[in-house]
């Protein structure tokens, strides 16, 4: 027996969020912001060329996965880094902790990392006795509020800057303001002790270069650097997918990347680290290790719904969601929200718990179009829910009532005949449809077209 | 030229005015267009809500009223397009025979607008009208079927009519087929923001080719008491006929 699992209420989360205007000014004004942004770039560059370009180096990777990690695992070790496998999220948290057990760390400075959100890295340093203090001002900013991340990107997309205001001057006892640029100064004199005092910094990583072994991060406010280097300790989370064979592929996603995400032309940052600090060299960590998490990768890399770990986190299919930008991240009770993050929800967290986010879209497919590494969104949303189908994941009255609608589809006669019976079988769906839909649609014609015409 | 017409289940259902408006535009081209009897639904319903085997049931249906002959289908709906021209073959992925019929069934069918300006150079008729019209672009017909143009140049090409482009046209209105149903609460605030963007056009009527689209618009231009016409592009171009 397969233990019950609450399945997620997507509805009511997202029936809550519709109500919250202040939400979804916010949302409105980012994602209008960065699909206008991501827009204006990519028409700079050939962007289909890239995607195709994009598309194929990520198909190459994930087809060879296992040999491209053994090439990089041997670079990085003879790099000097030290090299880890993480089958799951306890096995990458236990990991990380004996690290930081080992060097008597209490604190940690954190860069951005998706990843070590979905292995719930923070909650188990914390309960630990670890300190840890997330840099990325957006992640700064949900730490304060111990909320959860609700873009992939841009963390803190659903508040305003009054609302982080307010937030600072509760949780950080200074002024209130809400000019950006004073907001994000006391962030970073607060930061700046902390990055001067941790004696560990964990980043993700965007790719990982089998030919030479490096991790390349993508950032833009310096925050990445400052983890990655001033601390003696570095600790690189990612998950297996992130993988490009050599550096001369990385121009292709540095032309991509910032473009898809922002609608930069590049980050401010681009690091590229290839193993610790070596004699001669003048930043770095004296120490690198870098944890590789599987949670589930290895089996969905083998299976039908490969194309998903092509996707190189840029948010852009969030931006471009119609969805996502009336109810937020939220709301999806997942750690990745938004077209990939159904998903990918689905896929690593079983479809017990995360059918209803199969609900969570139209198919209108403004996802596929943006897509940088070119994976087929819309069509893998559709597989999934004929899986749903297939696996009983829908409701009974539903399911009743497309077979009902199939039987009538295949017979001309029933279906015409029901239909034009539509004003007598009314009273009957009044009981069977949900009143509030059934109140959105038109009644019936008196004379179907088909018996106008006739 | 004879055509068969698809009027689609919703089309029969609730909007029989547009499968004559239909009509009434294909005749004045000379095109001889008739109703295949027995014609139901697509099966888009059932696929987008990942009900294979209800898809595959409706499919056969229409694959044997619309296979008897050869000619050209035409049919008021982007989606059902679609639903017939690009999700049929994969329907029939595992069945070679039925397969190629989807594929040959699907190479003859046109949604109303392609077919109106590539086939019967219908923007090119000085159709007549007025007032300000703006266009909801839907998704399958701009995603699917790759139909961006059509329906602008015919609305353009009205005398008498000030088309004005719709801002963020080609975003979802919320309909999303059974999402209506599943997910009320975020289509309607889908809609309401649609609604937004028609009146900041100041458009007295907004017109697009799929009645599941307009139907969840007009329930919004309802709730708000909102004095904007909602209707579909073939009623728009067939009261303009010279």
């Amino acid at each position: 027996m397969t233990p019950t699992v609450a399945p997620i209420d997507f509805r009511s989360n997202a029936a809550a969020a519709v109500q919250d205007s202040l939400l979804r000014a916010a949302l409105r004004n980012a994602t209008d912001t960065f699909a206008a942004k991501r827009a204006q770039a990519a028409a700079c560059v050939p962007l289909e060329e890239l995607r195709e370009a994009a598309s194929g180096i990520r198909s190459e990777v994930l087809g060879n996965l296992s040999s491209y990690l053994d090439r990089f695992i041997e670079r990085a070790s003879r790099a000097g880094a030290q090299v880890h496998r993480a089958a799951d999220s306890a096995a990458a948290r236990e990991t990380i902790f004996s690290i930081l057990k080992q060097h008597r760390v209490d604190k940690v400075v954190k860069a951005k990392s998706m990843v070590s959100e979905e292995i719930h890295l923070n909650d188990y340093l914390i309960a630990n006795g670890i300190r840890v203090v997330e840099t990325d001002l957006g992640e700064y900013i949900i730490q304060l509020a111990s909320e959860q991340p609700s873009h992939i990107i841009v963390p803190a997309i659903h508040k305003d800057r009054r609302q982080v205001g307010r937030l600072f001057a509760e949780k950080l006892s200074c002024e209130y303001s809400e000019d950006p640029a004073q907001l994000t100064k006391v962030a970073q004199q607060t930061l700046r002790r902390e990055f001067l005092s941790a004696a560990a910094g964990i980043s993700g990583a965007n790719f990982a270069v089998a030919e030479s072994g490096s991790v390349v991060l993508f950032t833009n406010e310096g925050n990445g650097r400052m983890c990655t280097t001033l601390p003696r300790l570095h600790i690189v989370v990612l998950s297996i997918e992130k993988i490009i064979p050599s550096l001369a592929d990385l121009p292709t996603f540095i032309r991509l990347l910032p473009r898809s995400a922002t609608g930069q032309a590049i980050t401010s940052y681009l690091s590229v680290i290839t193993g610790p600090r070596k004699l001669g060299d003048r930043t770095g960590a004296e120490e690198l290790h870098i944890v590789f998490v599987d949670n589930g990768r290895s089996s969905i890399v083998a299976g039908e719904y490969r194309d998903m770990l092509k996707c190189i986190r840029c948010g852009a299919c969030l931006n471009a969601c119609p969805v996502y930008r009336t109810v937020g991240g939220h709301v999806y009770g997942a750690t990745y929200p938004g077209p990939m993050g159904i998903i990918l929800s689905v896929l690593l967290e079983g479809m017990a718990k995360a059918h209803p986010l199969l609900d969570a879209t139209t198919l209108c497919g403004a996802c596929g179009e943006v897509c940088p590494v070119k994976v087929p969104l819309p069509d893998l949303l559709r597989r999934l829910r004929e899986r749903r189908v297939e696996e009983g994941f829908t409701p009974a009255i539903e399911r009743a009532g497309i077979a009902a609608f199939g039987r009538a589809a295949s017979l001309g006669g029933l279906f015409t005949l029901g239909r034009s019976m539509a004003r007598v079988l009314w009273p009957l769906m009044e009981k069977l449809i949900d009143p509030q839909t059934l109140g959105r649609l038109p009644k019936p014609a008196e004379r179907s077209f088909q018996r106008r015409v006739r | 030229m004879r055509v068969q017409l698809f009027a689609t289940c919703l089309v029969d259902t609730f909007y029989p005015q547009t499968g004559e408006a239909m009509v009434k535009l294909l005749r004045h081209f000379g095109v001889d267009a008739r109703t295949p009897r027995g014609q139901t639904c697509c099966g888009k319903p059932a696929d987008s809500g990942g009900y294979v085997r209800e898809s595959r049931e409706a499919a056969r249906h229409f694959l044997s009223v619309f296979g008897a002959n050869g000619d050209p289908i035409v049919t008021p709906s982007g989606s059902c397009a679609s639903m017939v021209k690009n999700h049929y073959p994969h329907l029939f992925k595992n069945d070679p025979g039925l397969r190629q019929k989807a594929e040959d069934v699907g190479s003859r069918i046109f949604e109303l607008t392609q077919f109106l300006v590539h086939v019967c150079k219908a923007h090119e008729t000085g159709f007549k009208g007025k007032g300000r019209i703006t266009y909801h672009a839907s998704c399958q017909l701009i995603r699917e079927l790759l139909v961006r143009e059509e329906p602008v140049m015919l609305l353009r090409s009205m005398q008498g009519v000030e088309f004005v482009p719709m801002p963020d046209a080609e975003r979802c209105c919320g309909f999303g087929g059974i999402f209506m149903g599943k997910q009320p609460e975020i289509s309607m605030a889908m809609a309401d923001e649609k609604l937004d963007s028609i009146l900041r056009t100041g458009a007295d009527t907004v017109t697009g080719c799929d009645h599941g689209c307009l139907m969840n618009i007009a329930d919004a231009v309802k709730r708000r008491g909102a004095d904007v016409r909602v209707t579909h592009i073939a009623a728009v171009l067939a009261e303009g006929l010279p």
